[in-house]
């Protein structure tokens, strides 16, 4: 086990593609004050990003920053070449709060194919149904929305600590650090703006492909489970914009033969405590660079959460070790106290 | 009996000297930098990005800082807890350095906040998230630099002849004492909680259930070592014999703390079966290496009983523990932190500047109030004191 970990760390601080896939025993154990996963919200909404339907137009992190009133990125190293007329983000940031990449591995012959193929990736918040961010935000600056577990971002409330950005195990919240003075958080909150109008979320509503489809959870789901039994050869209708048609234009389904075979899992069902994001694949989730096989099946948040509780329910604990040094502290100080006074007496009379 | 030690006093003599006047210069060229970050941002300032958003002023400044200021935590447990009134000659400086500690810790953390202008919203109760381990941390740091103000006051009472004052004070002392020991504690040990939510992405030589645990021994090995090296430094630098015999009991207790923190360590790795990263080269390695090996130095060099109560075993242990907590908890907070996607860090010339700011800011006040306040014990008759101070004290 130790040898595959290994493995998967120098993949990840290589940040290559190009090695073998590290297949990862079941997550560690809990911890004994951990406490209970939060359960999912009946009424969550959320995503279903398919990576065999995606063919990395990129339409949808133009839609997103449209939605979302955030600028084109361009890194410093790119302004050479680019004036500002591509986005050319390779990750998510302030001004990216979705983003495609791309998975290549040898001849990139064949799409969603792990070795000499290729694979597109969509990153942005998943929506976790226990969060981190919320968890450790020590302002309730982030929020998930009781409803539809939205998680969104209060910056009226936000002290920039950063440490939502530094914990969220997706590495998705990201601080203006570039604005003076008046940065702030940025993720994607599933355009909670635009569903408030009956408006699908920028990055839905430009997907041509339906490679990102929005709709309750439970049912995407549902739809997540017809595709995992097709086979290679089947023709399956995929629906576009919203899975039951409600928000936003009615956009028509189409057809299409599966090529790649599914991988057997729904990422976001368990991992992590579940999120209200799946992706499907044909290309092993960790290649994808999506957080796999090296991470429990409960948020992280339950641990620290566990260990909060445990130590401070009630402040009882607290409470009781005062009292206990206190009194201590009370019994060896009038001893002091009598050498202090014999001691300033004496220094008195000395005087 | 513990009635004879020796009280405090000024130290007396020159403030401005050509190292004060050297520490004054660093400060100058932090506080430029200050402007620039107020200014233009922290992305002006400092070489933090999407995947490094802490850098060295919260690693360092903030979570190194405040464990050097537990020189306080660990005297106070000893002279009141363990009601070793011997120890209480060290009482006030461990006092005083703690309170630079953790006054400095908390401006780092203004300096850092990126939306400074509302941090006073963590002080309101109805925006409190009792789940963030970092709320806890926030105002049980916050509360602490108050109790250590209150605890450090009798230095200032006496220094202005408030006797009525600072008996008043000393009544009620034993409710800051008790606060005092617990506090730290509890801040201490979170911030081992705070990384514990990091999962993988801390390196596994250093994710553990028992992080929480393992700050709350390092605060007590750098507040120990601390103490140990200060009194050492104080004695050299201000001429001044060293409270030797303390320190040497003292080195006793600081090796049975590293025996069971290295072992635990060691079983921990074990149980993880994170070795193979030790020896992955790189870095991590690097640094772990020299963390544990420093670790294994300082209990070396304090096993042999009769290298206790020599001064330059003693210092070299101390110094030994210093750099290997400030290793541990460097590697917790950023060198064993992985944020993937090419992300790197290393801080930049004005971050590096704020941080020797903050540490000139400690120094230079350590040496003006040891001068003018009673914080160290009265040295006999070895040294003329201005007249001030001889009033003070005797
Ligand atoms: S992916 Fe990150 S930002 Fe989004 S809800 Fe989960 S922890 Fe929060
Ligand atoms: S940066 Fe803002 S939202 Fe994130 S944890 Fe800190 S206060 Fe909360």
């Amino acid at each position: 086990m130790d040898i595959n970990r290994r493995q998967f760390l120098s993949h990840a601080t290589a940040g290559g593609a190009a090695a073998t896939a590290a297949v990862i025993a079941a997550p560690e154990p809990a911890q004994a004050l951990q406490r209970a996963p939060h359960p999912r919200k009946p009424e969550a909404l959320g995503l279903l990003y398919d990576s065999t339907l995606c063919v990395g137009c990129k339409a949808c992190v133009a839609g997103c920053k449209e939605a979302n009133d955030r600028p084109v990125e361009i890194y410093p190293d790119q302004e050479s070449w680019n004036p500002g007329l591509w986005d050319t983000g390779k990750g998510l940031s302030a001004k990216t709060m979705n983003v495609i990449l791309a998975y290549r591995d040898g001849s990139m012959e064949v799409k969603d194919r792990e070795t000499d193929g290729f694979a597109f990736i969509k990153r942005q918040c998943l929506h976790c149904v226990d969060p981190s961010c919320v968890s450790c935000c020590p302002v309730s600056a982030m929020i998930k929305d009781e409803v539809t577990g939205i998680v969104y971002n209060d910056a009226d409330r936000c002290i920039g600590c950063r440490y939502c950005v530094y914990g969220c195990p997706f590495g998705v919240p990201k601080y203006d650090l570039e604005a003076a003075v008046t940065g702030k958080i940025h993720k994607c909150e599933l355009c909670r703006h635009r569903l408030a109008e009956n408006r699908l979320p920028g990055c839905v509503e430009t997907c041509p492909t339906g490679a990102t489809l929005f709709g309750r959870v439970e049912d995407l789901m549902l739809e997540a489970k017809r595709r995992l039994v097709l086979r290679p050869g089947d023709v399956y209708t995929y629906p576009r914009g919203d899975l039951n048609g409600r928000v936003g234009p009615d956009t028509p389904p189409h057809d299409k033969v599966i090529e790649a075979a599914y991988l057997p899992e729904i990422y976001g069902d368990r991992v992590l405590g579940g999120t209200q994001t799946f992706v499907l694949s044909a290309v092993p989730f960790d290649r994808l660079g999506l957080p796999h096989g090296n991470v429990p099946n409960h948020s992280y948040a339950t641990e620290t959460e566990g260990i909060q509780h445990f130590m401070y329910k009630g402040m009882i604990a607290p409470t009781v070790a005062l009292v206990a040094l206190a009194a201590l502290a009370y019994r060896s100080s009038r001893q002091h106290r009598e050498d202090d006074d014999n001691a300033s007496d004496a220094d008195e009379g000395g005087r | 009996m513990t009635t004879t030690h020796a009280r405090p006093a000024p130290v007396g003599g020159r403030i401005i000297t050509p190292f004060f006047v050297f520490l004054c210069v660093i400060m100058g060229a932090a506080g430029i930098v200050l402007i620039q970050r107020f200014v233009f941002g922290l992305g002006a300032s400092t070489h933090l990005s999407d995947g490094y958003p802490w850098g060295i002023w919260i690693s360092i400044d903030l979570i190194i800082g405040t464990a050097f200021g537990c020189g306080g935590l660990v005297v106070a447990w000893l002279a009141y807890i363990f009601n070793k009134g011997e120890y209480s000659p060290l009482m006030r400086a461990a006092l005083m350095t703690s309170l630079f500690g953790y006054a400095l810790g908390g401006a780092a953390v203004m300096i850092d906040l990126g939306r400074w202008w509302q941090g006073y919203n963590i002080m309101l109760p109805w925006l409190w998230n009792p789940r963030s381990v970092m709320l806890e941390t926030a105002l049980c740091i916050m509360v602490y630099i108050v109790v250590l103000m209150f605890e450090f006051s009798p230095s200032v009472f006496e220094r202005f002849k408030m006797r009525e004052t600072k008996q008043r004070m000393m009544k009620i002392m034993f409710i800051f004492t008790g606060l005092g020991c617990l506090l730290p504690m509890m801040h201490q040990s979170s911030m081992g909680t705070i990384v514990i939510l990091l999962g993988y992405k801390l390196s596994p030589l250093w994710q553990s259930n028992l992080l929480t645990l393992y700050f709350l021994i390092t605060a007590f090995t750098m507040g120990y070592a601390v103490v140990c090296f200060e009194s050492i430094m104080a004695g050299v630098g201000l001429k001044r014999p060293i409270e030797m015999p303390l320190l040497s009991k003292i080195a006793g207790v600081m090796l049975w703390i590293m025996v069971i923190f290295v072992t635990l360590r060691f079983v921990d790795l074990t149980a993880t079966e994170a070795w193979p990263l030790a020896f992955a080269g790189g870095i991590e390695s690097a640094s772990f290496w020299i963390e544990m090996l420093a670790a294994v130095g300082a209990i070396a060099l304090l096993a042999p009983i009769g290298n206790r109560s020599q001064v330059r075993p003693l210092f070299l242990a101390s110094v030994l523990m210093l750099t290997n907590g400030f290793l541990y908890r460097l590697n917790c907070y950023l060198i064993g932190f992985n944020p993937g996607e090419h992300y790197s860090y290393f801080p930049s010339i004005g971050e590096v500047l704020v941080t020797l700011g903050i540490i000139a800011v400690h120094v230079a006040g350590y040496l003006v109030l040891v001068r003018l306040l009673p914080v160290l014990p009265a040295v006999g008759r070895a040294k003329p004191l201005p007249a001030a101070a001889v009033a003070a004290s005797h």
